[in-house]
Formats: C-alpha cells, structure tokens, sequence
C-alpha cells in the first residue's frame, strides 16, 4: 500500500530519492550503526539546496559556507522536530537533550558535504535517527529493547482478539491520547512504531537499521499497534464499554 | 483460494495480517474481514492508529539553554582544530 507519507517531510516538502530495497542511506551517506561518526565526503557546497522554504534554503546556503548566525536560525527551524523524534524514541527528556544536542553538532560538521540530492529535512532527519539509534547501540539498549519487542513477556504481549466482538475506538483517536499510549509502550515496540508509523520508515530501512529481518519488523509493528489498541481502549473506558 | 480464505479462522487471519496489512491489498475485500465482525473491527482500529500516528506532529520544544550548549560544543570543537 502506498504510504501518505513515504519519509519524514516537516514542512510538507515530498521525500526525495527514496532507497531502493535493501538500502538505507541516501545519496548523502550517513554513518552506519556503530560506525564513525566523522563524514568522510569532502565538502561540496550545495549550490542547489533542496528545500521548498527560501528562508530555510538560504539559511542552508549561509550555513554550509561557515555562516554560524545562518547554522542558528537552522537550529531553530529543525529543534522542535528532532526534539521530538528523540523523546518519542527514547522516552526521556534528559537523553532527548544531549541527543540532539548530538545531533546539531554532527550537523555541524557534516553540513558543508550536503549536497542537496534530497530533501535537508530528511537528510538531517535520518542524521538524528542514526544518532540515536548509535547511542542505543552503545548503550546496548537497542538489543535488549528489540529482543523484549521480539519475545515479549507475557505482561507485554498484546491480547488477540478472537471470540465476542470488541468494541472498536470507532474511528478517532485524540491525539494526546496516542501521545501518551506511545510513551507507555515497552521500548522496542516503541522503537519500530515510532520508526514506521509516525516517522515513515519502510520495513526494509528499519530492518536495516535495527539490523533484524523484514519479517520481524512486520511482526513487530503489528504488536506494536495491537499493543496501542489496547491501550487507547482502556483509556477511553466510557466509549469502549458501550 | 476465496473459499480457504472465508473459512479461516479468526486465528489463522490474525496471525496474517502483519503481512496482509501495508501491501496495497484492500483489505476491506478480504472474505475473512467481510464475515467477521470482529476482525473487522480489530483492521479498522489498526488502520485508525496507523493514520493517527501519520498525523502525530512534533510536539515537544527543546529548553532553550541547549542552543547554549550547543553553541559551547561547536566553539570547542572548533578550538580543538
């Protein structure tokens, strides 16, 4: 089924250059998990950089010719974003902060080696998700979060639904409310869930990412939002009881 | 094929789904989904969250001291060379 929204675009702007199966990266490579962090394409100032805002293209511009006022006002364009793809990827303020923190820095460095083959906002989007996922890694959290997403506990393990009908969420779900039923899911759900349904990921970059099989980010997904519904359902007793 | 697929069960459908859901099959048309109450209603559910979670923009904003930080780190890096 052909995604709304095939890959993270802020400002509305269409995902450039999508990967093929099997890849991950765009045409301005990132590290891979675990790999180092330093770019090691030479810079090659963007004459053409790929944005639908001329504040934010001009910004761009400035920035990667050394502009720190421009690398600023870039900052404040994006912070809200990558801010919040942290937080819902790991769940906690504090590690939010130096993330992307993290984030801005290997902007920083990498800026002037965008070429503008595809869209800044998911260029410096899979940036921040690489960050964050390099820090799970190191932190070995990523492990342990997919193994507890691939074998669940009994405690976590969504309910399936056979028998009497349930009663359904009948269509709306406030959006506070799946806010708040993200963060209580067991990290490793949360992790594919966040990747997939709110960032755009396909199966086949998060499977790369996470380094785990297609099927198993399929399988995943799919507890994630069984997971979910159980949730919303619970939350919304007045509703679901009638 | 049709016939195998109206008979299944509520279990076999389900343990599907994760594969059925995303591949562009219009599941509405599934014979399964269209005699089952329930797993109609469970697809309609999963459907719902997955579009909600399309439409979940950012929401939270960074304290401003960490453009501070920020700031601090790029001098640094850039007095180390």
């Amino acid at each position: 089924m052909p995604r709304s929204r095939k890959s993270p675009a802020p400002s509305g702007q269409p995902a450039a250059q999508l990967p093929r199966e099997g890849e991950f990266v765009d045409e301005n490579p990132q590290p891979e998990i675990g790999a180092a962090t330093e770019a090691s394409i030479p810079p090659t100032p963007s004459l053409r950089a790929v944005s639908a805002d001329p504040i934010e293209a001009d910004a761009l511009a400035r920035a990667q010719a050394g502009d720190h006022i421009a690398f600023a006002q870039l900052y404040s364009l994006h912070k809200k974003r990558i801010y919040s793809l942290c937080m819902r990827m790991l769940g906690n303020a504090a590690e939010a902060e130096d993330l992307t923190q993290e984030a801005f820095l290997q902007l920083h460095r990498k800026i002037s080696s965008f070429r503008g083959d595809s869209a800044f906002s998911t260029w410096l989007h899979r940036l921040a998700v690489n960050v964050v996922l390099m820090h799970l890694r190191k932190k070995g959290l990523a492990l342990v979060s997919l193994d507890e997403a691939m074998e669940p506990t009994k405690e976590h393990t969504p309910a399936r639904s056979f028998g009497a009908a349930d009663p359904s969420l009948a269509g709306a779900i406030d959006r506070l409310q799946l806010e708040r039923a993200v963060a209580t899911l067991p990290s490793g759900y949360r992790l594919i869930f966040v990747l997939h349904d709110v960032e755009g990921f396909e199966h086949n970059e998060i499977a790369s990412m996470l380094d785990c099989s297609i099927g198993n980010s399929k399988s995943q997904l799919h507890k994630a939002r069984l997971k979910l519904r159980e949730a919303l359902r619970a939350s919304t007793p007045a509703e679901a009881g009638q | 094929m049709t016939e195998e697929q109206r008979l299944q069960s509520c279990a076999e459908f389900q343990a599907e789904l994760p594969d059925l859901i995303g591949t562009g099959q219009t599941m509405s048309l599934h014979p399964h989904i269209q005699s089952c109450e329930n797993c109609r209603a469970l697809l309609a559910d999963l459907e719902t969250i997955a579009e909600a979670a399309r439409q979940l923009f950012p929401i939270e904003e960074p304290p401003d001291e960490l453009w501070t930080q920020i700031e601090q780190a790029i001098k640094k890096e850039n007095s180390n060379g």
